[in-house]
């Protein structure tokens, strides 16, 4: 069992048994009623993205864009080809929502990327699955099968006239891919580097095809919303942050795993769901919002609530709901040697800010691990920052700055501490127990 | 020079795309191909993109873009640990040193018996379910402890 707690569910609702993912479990559950109602009933285009408008949906992948405001923008009345593609390439550290909703929901999927593309005017879509993630590639490929047999994909939905056929790709390891127009590029079987924008996929996306880009957790919350209707959808949130939510937690708490909650939930609540702090230990930071998204003190995040602008005006991101905790047996220098790392190995090479940049800031991070830090260090890694920012063709080379600012201005002394003394703050034998590693079997 | 089988897997991945987009079903085709001689040689990249019709150089940017192919030979099983920071939290760095040590072994390495291949990996998007490992690219083990870790080494014959 994967959805460890939830408040007022909606994706994770009645998820319980090994067959709740397949389609008749979803249609006994009400699944695939909203296709049906708007097939039958002949709804417009504009009255679906009108009500996925309404329920101020926001981008569940990370950069919480409205979607409605995304699926206008695509040329829906003009003929010729397009595209929906479902962004299931979850590699940002600390998110793994999406894999459960593949594997507990794949048809919420389905149906919600259906929908879509008849909002869209869409006959194709595409759905990129995670490379490191097999079963979950397999049983989705299952799911595809299960919905063209009962007539849910494929040439004519329910005799509606509407043709919507749907297939699986799968990744192969590579972080950046998780960038929209990347992930064109590795599905037209390229190596995935991002596009210059403009031109925004809505006008020139897939083969070239004006296409619409979405996260899993995003497709699979539509079939709720023209369900409930977009006004009651947005009430079960807060105001301008539609909706429930599902937030990974990981780290150093009880019960790491997947929950489901209104967006305005207390941090406090969230953290108690998860059976509270490893140990009984006190919070000393969290990433709210996966990897890239700013650090944030304890202090600060005891006072968040789990929404878009609660998060933004602590000076983080909630991005894709990545919840990663630490206590205080962590050493930040370690934990940010450890995320420089990835970014560095992540870089895609296009440009030469991010290519070089985030090679810098992990070599100089890990000389202060190392005992090797020099007095000028922090300075160096802030003007590296700043040369990388902004100067990019995609955001990757920003989310490797992010975490380095945020750690140094926020844990400034540990910093100097490391680089003056050679050594952690937190002594090295401290850091193991938090891990709980060697514990576990005892 | 691939099987007949791995053929018809990589035709029924072409027919997920439009008909003039073969390319498309090249990282499909690669790992299939993967699957098939445990690893790829510069031949098989281009028997690859040959039957996908796309210039070899292509499918060869491809191969050496994605982490998860291999383009030197590796042992039976490749076991991929993930040490990136959610894991780390929850003992992935410990895991990979509990391994290297029972393996005798570090990152990159093989076993003399050829039997296993360590590789540190990244972000798997399992972090909850941490210390985490991949098998051959496939199986997915969670909550690797030293006990599972003892046990997984015992099944890896």
């Amino acid at each position: 069992m994967a959805i460890l707690g939830a408040i007022n569910p909606m994706l994770s609702l009645d998820l319980d048994g090994d067959n709740a993912w397949r389609l008749t479990d979803y249609v006994k559950r009400g699944g695939y009623s909203a296709l049906r109602r708007i097939l039958e009933e002949k709804q417009t285009q504009e009255f679906v993205i009108n009500e996925v408008k309404k329920s101020v949906l926001r981008g569940r992948g990370g950069a919480g864009f409205p979607t409605g405001l995304k699926w206008s923008f695509m040329p829906r009345s003009f003929p010729g080809d397009k595209y929906v593609v479902c962004n299931s390439d979850e590699g940002e550290p600390g998110t793994f929502k999406d894999r459960d909703i593949l594997r507990y929901n794949p048809h919420s999927v389905i149906e919600g990327m259906a929908i879509a593309a008849y909002a869209m005017g869409a006959a194709r879509g595409y759905n990129y699955i995670h490379g490191e993630v097999w079963e979950i590639y397999e049983r989705f490929e299952e799911a595809l099968d299960e919905a063209r047999a009962a007539g849910f994909l494929g040439r004519n939905l329910l005799a509606s006239g509407f043709d919507f056929d749907l297939f699986a790709h799968h990744g192969y390891g590579a972080y950046i891919c998780g960038e929209e127009t990347a992930l064109l590029e590795s599905i037209e079987g390229k190596k995935g580097q991002p596009r210059f924008k403009p031109p925004f996929p809505a006008s020139f996306g897939l083969y070239g095809k004006p296409t619409t880009i979405n996260n899993t957790e995003t497709f699979a919350s539509i079939p709720y919303i023209i369900n409930l209707g977009g006004e009651t959808y947005l009430e079960a949130g807060k105001a301008n942050n539609g909706g429930t939510k599902l937030f990974s937690i990981s780290g150093h708490v009880n019960r790491p795993g997947n929950y489901e909650i209104p967006l305005g939930t207390p941090f406090a609540t969230l953290l108690e769901m998860a059976g509270g702090m490893r140990g009984g230990r006190q919070l000393k930071a969290c990433i709210p919002g996966g990897s890239s998204s700013p650090v944030v003190p304890a202090a600060a995040m005891m006072e968040c609530t789990m929404d878009y602008d609660s998060i933004s005006k602590a000076g983080s991101m909630l991005g894709s709901g990545a919840v990663i905790v630490m206590d205080e047996t962590t050493c930040m220098v370690k934990a940010l040697e450890r995320l420089s790392f990835f970014y560095y190995e992540e870089s895609c090479g296009q440009c030469t800010p991010c290519r070089e940049g985030t090679n810098w800031l992990y070599r100089v991070v890990h000389r202060i691990e190392t005992g090797r830090g020099r007095a000028d260090d922090l300075d160096l890694l802030s003007s590296v920052t700043t040369n990388i920012m902004g100067r990019t063709i995609c955001a990757l080379g920003d989310a490797a700055s992010m975490p380095v600012q945020s750690f140094i201005k926020h844990f400034h002394d540990e910093f100097a501490y490391h680089i003056e003394h050679k050594k952690c703050l937190v002594p090295v034998d401290v850091q193991r127990a938090g891990s709980g590693f060697f514990t576990a079997t005892v | 020079m691939l099987t007949s089988e791995s053929l018809k897997k990589i035709d029924r991945e072409i027919a997920k795309y439009p008909a003039d987009q073969k390319q498309s079903a090249v990282m499909a085709a690669l790992a299939i191909a993967q699957e098939e001689k445990g690893w790829l040689s510069s031949e098989a990249i281009e028997c690859v993109a040959n039957y996908l019709g796309m210039a070899p150089v292509a499918a060869y940017e491809v191969a050496t873009f994605y982490n998860m192919y291999d383009l030197k030979p590796v042992g039976k099983y490749k076991v991929s640990v993930c040490t990136n920071l959610p894991c780390m939290l929850s003992g992935g760095v410990d895991a990979g040193e509990y391994l290297k040590s029972k393996l005798g072994i570090g990152y990159n390495e093989t076993t003399p018996d050829g039997l296993i291949t360590l590789k540190e990996g990244e972000c798997m998007g399992a972090c909850g379910d941490a210390p985490v490992m991949i098998v051959n690219n496939r199986r997915m083990c969670s909550w690797m402890n030293p006990e599972q870790i003892d046990q997984l080494l015992a099944e890896l014959k």
